[in-house]
Parts: structure tokens; C-alpha cells; sequence
């Protein structure tokens, strides 16, 4: 479980990065949090920069567009999903777990 | 409508048979490619392809499973050699005619070949996967310096590759700021100091002379630039990045009008309401009179409203370009939007050239009419869309 930043601290129609080998961007979605792979599946650009259109994010270099809650992309140019990752909130701070890890925490 | 050929097989072409099943046309599409591949994107050839780090099946714009949904016929490797226009046929290198009801043109473009240079080894352009393959191995099989003619887009693309690749790189540009004709003088030095803060050299207005070489025949191979202004540059490589010709040559005697690209009306339709053309070799009708993009972001977006427009058998609708595009260079991402060659003032409205990441605001009589952003992709993707939204580009 990675700690990503207090709830406080990630106002709605924001986005952090938690960088690492495989980087993850968190989003508050109306005060729901999501979190899938920060770099987009098509290219290299970083989500967490990208557009937030209601359950969407939209990657801001070529605007392939995300599911959050699937990390299925709803058209060209991205062809292959990003993995989402478990949000846990625990004493007002957003963990994530990464869907990699899930089976060993 | 029963059927529709398309000529050119790249992102507009590709774009456009997704169009026309996604429109709902179920008829017969045929599509003809002079490359004998499967529609690949451009963008990585002078990146990351260029630079070895991704292999040309990562650059295939659909996989089979895509291309099989869309059952069209894709005729690869053979180019249209003419267009008749009592039959709307379309007449193939390999002696084969497609007769169609509906003609779309995506044959996007050429490198503009650089005089003097046919048949010279170490001589490259890039626009193709094949230019770039061969690029790539040349640079394989050589340590030497790499001259860049041309610090456009592309040039410095390639330069910036070339120099990550481990190799000296000179640019010549014969303008005397680069870029300055898109983003003007001051953001096109700024961004053209990239260069020089990666210690590669930039000779700007000073033009090409001649190539030197060495061998004869079939082994004559460049060994450097000569300069208007006497300078002798060596090379093992030398890139030409001068731009790119509309391939257009085959609609002659079509009737189809052709100059400087296919001359389309707002709608991307030509005189012919059956035929349209679509991506970089499209020279539609824009509120300021004809334009031709080559990019591509325009490639991707025009076939919806060609499409339509040709379905419905006359224009219904027009396009309004977004006047988006990218560059990377040296690991700076460059990102276009809008019309900054239309403005009479450059603002800096977030951050700092000096940093290399900022934002600069493009203004006509003091409402924005473009922005250009370096490294700040969040504020450039608010920025674009205020500007949709105020000039509806
Ligand atoms: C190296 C490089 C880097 C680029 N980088 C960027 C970037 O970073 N950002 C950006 O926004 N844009 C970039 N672009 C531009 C972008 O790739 C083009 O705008 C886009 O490819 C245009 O697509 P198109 O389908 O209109 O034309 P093209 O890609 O030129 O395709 C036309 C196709 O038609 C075929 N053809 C031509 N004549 C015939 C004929 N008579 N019969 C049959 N087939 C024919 C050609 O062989 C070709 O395959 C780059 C381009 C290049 C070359
Ligand atoms: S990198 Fe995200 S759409 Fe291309």
C-alpha cells in the first residue's frame, strides 16, 4: 500500500502523480478517488496531466481518452487499457494499492 | 453509394475507412497504399523509432483484429496511377481499376528532395518507415558527424535523436530564426536554443552550397556540406528535412483541382461532390482563404467531416481545425495550438523560457488566438480548450 497524499490535500477535478518504476496517477472525481497507471498506454504521456472530464481522463498529448474505473480507453489512438489500482483511505491519507501487488498485501 | 475507394493508405486513409463504417456505410471500400505496409504512424519515425526504442510493429496504427472489422480491400505496395473523371475509376500501377462511387484522396505527402543529392549514399529524408529504417542502420554503421539541412520540425527532431544517439550534430538552416515562420521570432529563438543547450550546433541563414562526396557510381557516398558562406561541414550522415511536396501528380487530367495540395472547400470537398480529400495533401477552404495542415492531429479529425459530407452527397458540414501538434526534442515536449502566426503579441503567461517550461499566450488585438507550451502539458490542455471555446477554431 503506497500512501499518496492526505484527502485534504487533493481538491475534486485535481490529479497527483506517485512516481516510481511504474508511476500511478490518483484523481478526485467529485469526491471519489481513482487511481490508474500514470503513463498512457499509447505513448509516454503523463495522465495525472491530462484532462478530467467526469469519469474520464483525457491524455494531453495525443487526447485518448480513459475510463477511470476501467482504465478502458473509448477509442483511437490508444488501443490498450491502463491498469487501475485500489484506493484506501485510512486516517484522512489516500493509499493506493497496486494491482500487481494486491495479492501479497 | 455502393462503393468508395480510398487512395492513400496512412492516418487520413485509415481514418477515414473507420469513418465511413462508423457513419454506417456498408458498402465495398477499397483502399490503395503505394507502401507495401499496413498503415503506420509517422510521428515516432524521427523519435522514438529513430532513436531504438520501439520496434515498427509498435508504430501500426490498427492490428488485424481492427483491420479485419473493417472489411475493406486493402490493395498495399501499388500506387493510383490516375483518376478518370467520366468513370470515377481509379487506375492502379499493377494495371488494375477500381470503379467507385465515392473517392477519398489521403495521399498525404513527400520529403521535398534536396537538388544535387540524387543517388548519393548517406543522404536521407524521413518521412516513410523505409526513410527511416535506412537512416537508422546508416547511423549504425557509421561514428562520424551528422549535418541536419533544415531546422524545422523534423531537422530538429533528427537532431536531437541523432545527438541522444551519442553522435556530433550540426544544423544548417538558411532562415534566420527557425520556426519563426510558425511561432514567430522570439519563441522560435527559444525554442530553437535547445539546441545549443545540448551542444549541438545551429548555422542559421546560411544556405546549402553543394554536397561533397567521395567514389563514383553506385558507391558515391557524401562526406559533407559545402556553405554559401565558404565553411566546409564533414559528414558521415546528412539528413535533409526541407519540408514535404503534396502528392498530387496523379489527379492530373482528373479535373480535380490541384495547387500546392487538393483544393477542397470547407467541407473538404472537392468540385466533385463524390470525390473528397482528407490529411496533409487536403488544401481546404479556411476563413482566410486555402490551407493545408501537415499534422497530425488534422489527419486524425478531418475524415469525420469528409465522410459525412461525402455520404450525404454534398457539404453539410465544415471543418474547424484545432490547430494542434507536438514536437519532442531532447526530451522537451512542444505542444501547438491554434493560429500563433495570426498574432501581433506573445505573452508568457505561465513560468519561464529561461527554465524551459513555460506557457506563451499568442494575441491578436489583445484576444488569444494561439499558445505554445514547453514542458506544461496540464495548463497548455486549459489553455487549448479556452481557445476552442472563444475563437470556436
Ligand atoms: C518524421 C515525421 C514526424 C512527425 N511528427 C509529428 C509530430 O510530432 N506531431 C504532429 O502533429 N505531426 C507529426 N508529423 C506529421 C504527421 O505524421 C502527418 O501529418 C500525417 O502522417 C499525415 O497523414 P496523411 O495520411 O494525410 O498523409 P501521409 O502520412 O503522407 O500518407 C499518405 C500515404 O499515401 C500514399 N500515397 C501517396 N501517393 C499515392 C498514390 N498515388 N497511390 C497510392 N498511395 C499513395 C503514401 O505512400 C503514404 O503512405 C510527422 C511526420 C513525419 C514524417
Ligand atoms: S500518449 Fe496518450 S494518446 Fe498518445
Amino acid at each position: 500500500m503506497i500512501p499518496a497524499c492526505a484527502v485534504a490535500d487533493l481538491s475534486e477535478g485535481e490529479a497527483i502523480r506517485i512516481p516510481g518504476e511504474v508511476p500511478i496517477a490518483v484523481f478526485n472525481v467529485g469526491g471519489e478517488i481513482y487511481a490508474i497507471d500514470d503513463t498512457c498506454s499509447h505513448q509516454d504521456a503523463s495522465l495525472s496531466e491530462g484532462w478530467l472530464e467526469g469519469c474520464f481522463v483525457e491524455c494531453p498529448l495525443h487526447a485518448a481518452s480513459f475510463d477511470l474505473r476501467t482504465g478502458m480507453p473509448t477509442g483511437a489512438p490508444a488501443k490498450k487499457p491502463v491498469r487501475t489500482h485500489r484506493v484506501v483511505i485510512k486516517d484522512g491519507v489516500i493509499h493506493v494499492v497496486p494491482q500487481n501487488q494486491e495479492a501479497v498485501v | 453509394m455502393r462503393t468508395v475507394a480510398v487512395v492513400g493508405a496512412s492516418l487520413a486513409g485509415l481514418r477515414a475507412v473507420e469513418e465511413l463504417r462508423a457513419q454506417g456505410f456498408d458498402g465495398r471500400v477499397a483502399v490503395v497504399g503505394e507502401e507495401p505496409h499496413r498503415p503506420y504512424d509517422r510521428p515516432p519515425l524521427s523519435k522514438a523509432y529513430l532513436a531504438g526504442t520501439c520496434s515498427p510493429e509498435s508504430l501500426r496504427l490498427a492490428d488485424d483484429a481492427d483491420t479485419d472489422e473493417l472489411a475493406a480491400e486493402w490493395h498495399l505496395g501499388v500506387r493510383a496511377d490516375s483518376l478518370d473523371p467520366a468513370t470515377r475509376s481509379v487506375r492502379l500501377s499493377n494495371g488494375e481499376e477500381i470503379t467507385a462511387d465515392g473517392i477519398i484522396i489521403a495521399t498525404g505527402g513527400r520529403a521535398r528532395p534536396l537538388l544535387g543529392a540524387e543517388g548519393l549514399s548517406g543522404v536521407h529524408t524521413v518521412r516513410t518507415l523505409d526513410d527511416a529504417a535506412a537512416l537508422r542502420a546508416d547511423l549504425e554503421n557509421s561514428t562520424g558527424g551528422v549535418v541536419v539541412i533544415g531546422a524545422g520540425w523534423i531537422g530538429a527532431e533528427v537532431a536531437s535523436t541523432c545527438h541522444t544517439l551519442g553522435r556530433q550534430v550540426t544544423i544548417v538552416e538558411a532562415g534566420l530564426t527557425p520556426l519563426a515562420r510558425v511561432l514567430g521570432p522570439t519563441m522560435g529563438r527559444i525554442c530553437a536554443a535547445l539546441h545549443s543547450d545540448h551542444g549541438v550546433a545551429l548555422r542559421t541563414g546560411v544556405g546549402v552550397q553543394s554536397l561533397t562526396s567521395t567514389g563514383f557510381g553506385p558507391w558515391k557516398r557524401v562526406t559533407g556540406v559545402d556553405l554559401a558562406d565558404g565553411t566546409h561541414l564533414p559528414a558521415d550522415v546528412v539528413v535533409v528535412g526541407i519540408g514535404m511536396l503534396p502528392n498530387t501528380e496523379w489527379l492530373a487530367g482528373s479535373g480535380v483541382a490541384v495547387d500546392n495540395g487538393v483544393l477542397c472547400d470547407a467541407g473538404c470537398v472537392t468540385a466533385f461532390p463524390s470525390v473528397v480529400a482528407v490529411g496533409d495533401v487536403a488544401r481546404y477552404q479556411g476563413p482566410d482563404g486555402p490551407v493545408r495542415h501537415e499534422h497530425w492531429t488534422n489527419a486524425s479529425e478531418q475524415p469525420a467531416v469528409a465522410v459525412r459530407n461525402l455520404l450525404a452527397g454534398t457539404t453539410i458540414q465544415e471543418y474547424r481545425p484545432s490547430g494542434y501538434f507536438w514536437s519532442q526534442q531532447y526530451g522537451t515536449r512542444l505542444q501547438v495550438a491554434g493560429h500563433p502566426g495570426d498574432a501581433d503579441e506573445v505573452a508568457v503567461v505561465d513560468g519561464s523560457p529561461d527554465d524551459r517550461v513555460f506557457v506563451a499566450e499568442y494575441r491578436r488585438q489583445g484576444l488569444p488566438v494561439g499558445v505554445l507550451a514547453m514542458n506544461n502539458p496540464k495548463l497548455f490542455g486549459r489553455l487549448r480548450r479556452q481557445l476552442r471555446a472563444a475563437v470556436a477554431i
